[in-house]
């Protein structure tokens, strides 16, 4: 029973076009495409998200895994190594402490929810002990992917979509994300199956790991300078995303598709309200409702869909 | 299936709804400055608003402030983008980091915006905006806080300073700046007994206080250039009633004074334990930036170190090193003037 997600979709149909309609200065393709190169690294993080509540696990360390990768990244690349080397450096970073969320959760057998809470502290502080609090600024050759093109299109976004489509495929096409679903719906039911449900675990966290590590490369090239505190509160804003695609917190469900879509609702909401000069107090309010609008909608849909 | 429905109906109505005219498009905000603050709800950055709104009446322009909900590094990134897209004719901006908005900042100029600078610059990346606006000349505030005391003790007696703690730089500027203007003469009865340091920790501030109260029972006056020390050295002299006209007062009193918001220091003001403090007046940067940003934006102007620049209201005004402008004096706050103050 594959549905679409249409709660996300209508509000983003919705949003588009009141803003478009509406907010003078909004519907302009080079500021859209612009302004949405700030919201990649919430939106890969979200994906990872997804993967991880879909398990009916909570990643809370998403932003300070980014963050640490991020300035060690840029430490790296201070000390005169080179793009490819801070690529795989950074990828490597973030997946493994992606993946020690993950070792905790499987073979201690402690609540995500817990283990994440303590690291989203440590490697924040880690990355403060590493830095200090000055600022490393990178090399001129790293900055400004968000402001290189392909055929108009920012490169931060072409990767996103292109890393949301592999995200998808694992998800919803392949045996590992039926283990995933398998994982969230009923854990003892996929343990008496036989199901590797320690190693889908490490997987799904070891993957957000990976989302971070990317998304610390793409924010280092953005701002051109690591910092401790960049990116605060991040990973609020991917469980959000994620939920707001559909992904449930008791886990068996969520949707790659939807993340996005709730990624482009957020997007929408957000500059339109920012270009129609709306107090952040204001933006703020708004946001929350939207989530409680979704859940309450997605709710209410799957529930007059369990009546039929 | 009929939820479905539901959704797809009313994304249809929406798509209808949508194929109205389509907004205006702007010009409208070519006149416009817009401030963006460190954060929203801070009393502070209310009154650098005052300022810009006194300037927009005289220099007509519209005003807006739009700060982003935290104070993090990069929450006034997507703030800059979204104005510079409304066409605004110059951002002047309170940093949230001196290196992190370079680009969106360059990007802003790039496009004709005018970028500045109010209370936090962007301190070594300086080349990203076109001049910033700082507060006060801090090399006076040590010269202009003793004379405040000086005055009210006619020149004579002991005096202590409790500052915040004995590391900090701007304290230590200060506090050296009164220690080099006492070699005036006209200072030469005034004696400077004691530094301490209250850490900016209301206990630790007051419990200083209270020792030096005790330990010199001829002190004349307490400067406190930080306002935590300066709000609980207020407290100590209420519970020991020994401020000018105090009940317990034998003789003429300790006189205090220091630094603080007027907000912080009213109540102590109005209960006769503080006659006077100081601090630089938020509204003058405001005022000073939209004069400076409009000039620059109408090309009336160009920046450069060592300008001397006539802005009206506040007369000659220095152009520093990397266009840094000083606002100011500080502005002396006493039962007279505090109401008129809200910050």
């Amino acid at each position: 029973m594959k549905r679409l997600p249409l709660v996300p979709l209508v509000l983003l149909v919705i949003a588009v076009f009141v803003a478009a309609r509406y907010v003078p200065h909004f519907f302009d393709a080079r500021y859209l495409l612009d302004t949405s190169t700030l919201y990649i690294e919430v939106g890969l993080l979200a994906l990872g998200s997804t993967l991880v509540i879909v398990t009916g696990n909570i990643d809370l360390s998403v932003g300070s895994n980014l963050v640490l990768s991020a300035c060690l990244t840029a430490m790296l690349m201070r000390s005169g190594y080179g793009t490819f080397a801070a690529v795989t450096f950074s990828c490597v970073v973030g997946t493994v402490l992606g993946a020690i969320n993950g070792l905790m959760v499987a073979k201690l057998r402690l609540p995500s929810f817990l283990v994440t809470l303590g690291t989203m502290a440590a490697y924040r502080g880690a990355a403060q002990a590493a830095m200090g609090a000055k600022s490393i600024a990178l090399p001129d050759g790293f900055k400004g992917i968000d402001q290189s093109l392909v055929f108009g299109v920012p490169w931060p976004l072409v990767i996103f979509l292109a890393i949301a489509v592999v995200s998808g495929v694992l998800l919803h096409r392949t045996v590992f994300g039926r283990w995933a679903f398998a994982l969230g719906t009923n854990e003892s039911a996929s343990q008496y199956s036989g199901l590797p449900n320690d190693w889908t675990k490490i997987a799904v966290f070891a993957y957000t790991g990976l989302m971070a590590g990317i998304g610390a490369l793409l924010m280092d090239s953005r701002l051109a300078v690591a910092r401790h505190d960049l990116a605060r509160g991040i990973e609020l804003d991917a469980i959000t995303v994620a939920v707001v695609g559909g992904a449930a917190i008791t886990g068996g469900k969520g949707s790659i598709l939807g993340t996005a879509i709730a990624l482009f609702l957020l997007m929408t909401v957000r500059t339109a309200m920012g270009v129609a000069n709306v107090k952040a107090e204001y933006q703020l309010t708004a946001i929350g409702a939207l989530l409680v609008v979704t859940v309450l909608a997605s709710e209410f849909r799957r529930k007059s869909a369990a009546d039929e | 299936m009929r939820t479905r429905n539901i959704a797809l109906y009313l994304s249809i109505a929406a798509i209808a709804a949508a194929c109205g005219p389509a907004p205006e498009a702007g010009g409208g905000a070519a006149n416009t400055i817009v401030f963006i603050p460190k954060s929203t709800g801070n009393p502070y950055f209310k009154r650098v608003d005052t300022g810009f709104e006194n300037a927009s009446k005289d220099l007509g322009f519209s005003f807006d402030s739009q700060a982003p909900a935290t104070a993090d590094a990069t929450s006034q990134l997507s703030v800059i983008k979204d104005q510079v897209q409304r066409g605004v004719a110059a951002i002047v901006i309170s940093a949230n980091s001196p290196d992190a908005l370079n680009q969106a900042l360059d990007q802003a100029r790039d496009k004709g915006v005018v970028v500045a600078t109010v209370d936090s610059d962007l301190t070594g990346n300086e080349s990203h905006r076109d001049f910033g606006v700082l507060p006060t000349d801090f090399s006076q505030i040590g010269p202009s806080q003793l004379e405040l005391l000086a005055k009210s003790i006619n020149y004579e007696g002991d005096f202590a300073i409790l500052s915040a703690t004995s590391d900090a730089p701007n304290q230590n500027a200060w506090i050296a700046g009164m220690k080099e203007e006492m070699k005036d003469a006209k200072y030469a009865k005034m004696h400077l007994v004691a530094v301490v340091y209250g850490d900016d920790e209301p206990q630790k501030s007051s419990t200083e206080a209270e020792g030096l109260l005790t330990k010199y029972p001829s002190l004349r006056g307490i400067i406190s250039p930080t306002s935590v020390g300066l709000a609980a050295a207020a407290q100590v002299l209420e519970n020991a009633g020994v401020y000018p006209g105090g009940p317990n007062t034998k003789g003429p009193g300790v006189v205090l004074t220091g630094l603080s918001t007027p907000n912080q220091m009213k109540k102590a003001v109005d209960k006769g334990v503080v006659a006077s403090f100081q601090l630089w007046d938020p509204a003058d940067m405001g005022e000073i930036a939209a004069y400076l940003a409009m000039q620059v934006k109408d090309k009336k102007l160009t920046l450069k170190p060592g300008d001397e620049i006539d802005v009206p209201g506040h007369g000659k005004v220095k152009v520093g090193e990397n266009n840094v402008i000083f606002a100011g004096p500080l502005v002396t706050f006493d039962k007279d003037n505090i109401g008129n103050y809200d910050f």
